[in-house]
């Protein structure tokens, strides 16, 4: 066990754990954070995707160790309301059919966004290719993206 | 034109007003006592509701309730449902609140989500509990307003009396109406009218998904439950021996308990269990046949010569018809085993309270999932309650029950609350995939090319029955013979997403192209004077709607600009399963010398549309799956266990991968039908056909990208 401390969607927040517990985990288990989703624990999926000091990892693969000091935002602490211009767009575009994977999704557009404002066809690609929809929603999240980025 | 339509008392029995919460909660999600879950602000609105029927509450604010019983898994079920009950009920849809209901045999039928069966199934049911409930509202209104009841309208909520400009909405008059007897006949709207029906109505989980609320089964949280993971073992094996000592040592694990040769392992929080169920040291011995995937291939080759087949049509004398035959076609094709892979593995929460039985999670058939807890336990089946969350995706692997019962069996054991999570190496390598097939088809065509001759073979891995006797182009050829053999192999399989014809289709409609191209015919032009022959003189019974089937051929023909464009090579296909019919051309072009998959086109003929954007999002959602599936899905076996655990080996498609889809619906009339499986049977088909149009070679295993003969070309085919 060990202590660990970090800050988790503009909250200090102190854990006391297995070090080799995966972010993941200590999201679902301990802090009744489960937007975050388990869909592989090999970082092959994106399901879990969340923002380490901004960007972009899968929390699946990441032990609570490595994050002392640091800086992580879920998918509940990606905007107050659900307002996020890509949540918003999510919605205007319908994007999700069973939804399980669209946090991950999101948040994976979401540091994209942050680094590339106005991404092209390449740069989605390349970006989401980490995040996989078995339901296959992949032209809507791309066009989503899209309308979020003209928004920002 | 409207249609009256009798009532059923049984689906309308009128609950008694009582204007309390107290008739609800069976069905609110578990708010009540499960921290985690969403505490819907719906729960003031349900203790102000009063029940008209199993679908619709209302309440004197005018606000509606409209349960939706069946399991959504992201056929949009959920949304689709309530639209046909708020459309009959001519309710303000901005006012309508959606509930997942409990599994209730009483009040509802069929209560499962597979066959994509649920809308033709319920589509009459919707429209009488909205148009029921409206008649009642506008009796009570009537005798409120001291005037005839057929001189009131009504709209978005709201009951007009026009020539006194009069109005009283919905909650107004809910009260009076909830006392009335529900009426004997009820009219329906005429199709031209629906206003809610025919728009596009978003997912009504929207916001809840992308702000990451607890929807699913796996984020189902209840004080003082138990987590629990399952080592099964591999097929055909049994347990030799258990050494779970290193797995005990684990802090946080609380309990290993080995049952009908598994091997569970419990604690209060999953990282703990997933580290001690690597270091579970359990052997296992044969019992029975241990498979591998060059098993398989001998033993398809066996079956395929097996004078043992089961002959499921026989028209004609097919011996006769190959004898005279002036050109003989014959093809082999294959599919392997796949992995249903829903993005939310398996899991159920089960707790076990001496007779009584809570089960709450992810199932596509929760009355299956009760009455097989109740054969468990030996327990009466009304003793179990069953809470349907969201699914993560099923694809047809939760039709079966395996994961609940683990759940009981474990919270049994342990006398307490139990969750059970399936890791996703659990997932993959616990069972109950698509079957492994192999089809050998033979045509036999006359000197006109007429196909006078046609037989199909199908050898499946426990796939049942892996031909689909009935369907085109039986009905159309005057001697057919279509037999199956069924090995009972000791992997489980089970039904997935369009079973049989998710890779039926491909095959079929790949070896119709190759008899085509023997008969010196344009692909669609043969199937159209195939579909013309069985018009005309039908051989045997035709169990698809002929015209239907043509109409989506020549739609889809015109939408793609058949055969217009050299540069364009084109692969066509077409497949009616699960009562709709959809036809599918790929257009590929070469660039530096390989096929890039451009576009997809598909005509879809599914009656009415319910919700255009839910239709487009399953016709597209189902091309994407049959696509990738047929390029990269393959799980193969070694020993009893599958080679690919993991999505680092066994892939699924990605969004580069994904070619532009453009999708039309033929506007016949027909009441609707499910698009959850139609859309994807055509697609592998209609992919194979055009690179054999690209590149003159013929697919004929699956899936594409592993075929070897093919190393020289580039099938990882690039969107355009």
């Amino acid at each position: 066990m060990a202590k660990i401390e970090f800050t988790i969607n503009g909250k200090e927040q102190t854990v006391d754990i297995d070090p080799s517990t995966p972010v993941l985990w200590v999201l679902r288990d301990h802090l009744d954070l489960v937007g975050t989703k388990y869909g592989c624990g090999i970082a092959q999926c994106g399901a879990c995707t969340i923002h380490l000091d901004g960007e972009a990892v899968r929390s699946c693969v990441l032990p609570i160790s490595s994050v002392q000091g640091q800086k992580i935002t879920t998918i509940e602490g990606l905007s107050q309301d659900g307002d996020h211009p890509l949540q918003k767009a999510w919605m205007e575009h319908d994007v999700p059919q069973c939804g399980y994977c669209q946090t991950g999704q999101i948040m994976s557009a979401a540091a994209l966004l942050k680094n590339v404002p106005n991404p092209s066809d390449a740069e989605i690609d390349t970006a989401m290719n980490g995040n996989i929809c078995r339901c296959g929603t992949y032209t809507r999240i791309k066009t989503a993206i899209k309308i979020a980025s003209k928004s920002l | 034109m409207a249609n009256i339509t009798k009532t059923n008392r049984r689906d309308f029995l009128k609950i008694a007003a009582t204007a309390t919460g107290g008739l609800f909660i069976g069905f609110y999600w578990s708010g009540c006592d499960s921290p985690k879950m969403q505490v819907l602000s719906t729960e003031e609105i349900l203790s102000k509701a009063t029940d008209f029927n199993s679908f619709l509450s209302i309440t004197p604010d005018g606000d509606i309730v409209i349960y939706s019983p069946n399991p959504e898994l992201g056929q949009n079920i959920k949304t689709s449902f309530p639209m046909v009950v708020a459309e009959e009920l001519d309710a303000d849809w901005s006012r309508v609140r959606v509930l997942q209901a409990n599994l209730d045999t009483e009040k509802y039928e069929r209560q499962l989500t597979g066959g994509s069966g649920a809308m033709p199934h319920s589509w009459e049911r919707l429209r009488k509990a909205g148009a029921t409930a409206r008649l009642l509202l506008i009796s009570a209104a009537a005798t409120r307003l001291e005037v005839d009841k057929n001189t009131l309208t009504t709209e978005k909520g709201i009951i007009y009396h026009k020539e006194s400009g009069r109005k009283l909405s919905y909650g107004e008059v809910v009260l009076d109406a909830a006392q009335l007897e529900a009426p004997d006949e009820v009219i329906f709207k005429d199709p031209k009218d629906f206003k809610i029906i025919g728009t596009p109505v978003k997912n009504v989980d929207n916001k809840d998904i992308f702000t990451g609320k607890p929807l699913f089964g796996l984020d189902f949280y209840r004080e003082g439950m138990l987590l629990a993971m399952v080592q099964r073992p591999p097929f055909g094996m049994k347990i030799k021996s258990v050494d779970d000592a290193s797995a005990r040592a684990i802090p946080g694990i609380q309990d290993v308990i080995v049952y009908d040769n598994n091997v569970a392992i419990v604690g209060n929080s999953t990282w703990p269990l997933m580290k001690a169920k690597r270091r579970l040291n359990v052997s296992y011995e044969p019992e029975g046949e241990v498979e591998s995937s060059f098993d398989h291939d001998r033993i398809f080759k066996e079956l395929l010569d097996s004078k043992d087949a089961r002959a499921m049509r026989e028209d004609g004398d097919v011996d006769a018809a190959f004898k005279n035959a002036s050109k003989i076609v014959t093809s082999e094709y294959q599919c392997p085993f796949l992995s249903h892979s829903p993005m939310e593995p398996m899991n159920f929460f089960a707790h076990v309270k001496e007779d009584q039985v809570e089960l709450i999670g992810p199932t596509q058939t929760p009355d299956s999932a009760r009455v097989q807890t109740a054969n468990l336990l030996g327990i009466p089946k009304e003793n179990i309650s069953v809470e349907i969350t969201r699914l993560g995706g099923g694809f047809g692997r939760r039709l079966r029950a395996d994961y609940v019962l683990e759940a009981v069996e474990i919270s049994k054991r342990m006398n307490a609350p139990v969750k059970v999570t399936w890791s996703r190496e659990d997932d993959m390598t616990g069972g109950a995939y698509r079957p492994a097939v192999r089809y050998r088809f033979s045509a036999a065509l006359d000197e006109a090319g007429n196909m006078i001759g046609y037989k199909l073979r199908g050898v499946g891995m426990n796939a049942g029955n892996s031909v689909r006797q009935d369907n085109f182009p039986s009905g159309a050829v005057e001697n057919v013979l279509i037999e199956n053999v069924n090995y009972a192999s000791s992997i489980t399989t089970n039904a997935w997403r369009a079973p049989i014809t998710n890779f039926l289709a491909y095959a079929e409609q790949s070896f119709l192209d190759e008899v085509a191209l023997e008969a010196q015919k344009d692909p669609i032009q043969f199937r159209l004077e195939l579909l013309e022959k069985a018009k005309t003189s039908p051989i045997g019974s035709v169990n698809y709607d002929i015209d239907r089937m043509i109409g989506v051929i020549k739609d889809a023909a015109e939408k793609s600009n058949w055969g217009k464009d050299s540069n364009v090579k084109q692969g066509f296909s077409v497949y009616f399963s699960h009562r709709s019919y959809v036809a599918q051309v790929a257009n590929i072009e070469m660039e530096n010398n390989q096929p890039v998959l451009k576009k997809i086109i598909a005509s879809t003929d599914c009656g009415i549309v319910v919700n255009p954007t839910g239709a487009n999002h399953q016709v597209r959602g189902g091309i994407v799956d049959g696509m990738g599936h047929a390029m990269y899905g393959n799980l193969t076996f070694e020993n009893g266990l599958p080679k690919q655990k993991n999505f680092d080996s066994y892939r699924l498609i990605r969004m580069k991968e994904v070619p532009e889809v453009e999708v039309h619906y033929l506007d016949s009339g027909f009441d609707p039908t499910g698009l959850g499986e139609p859309a994807l049977p055509p697609t592998g088909g209609a992919i194979a056909n055009a690179i054999f149009a690209a590149t003159g070679r013929r697919l004929r295993s699956q899936p594409f990208v592993e075929q070897k003969e093919f190393s020289d070309i580039n099938l990882e085919i690039k969107r355009g």
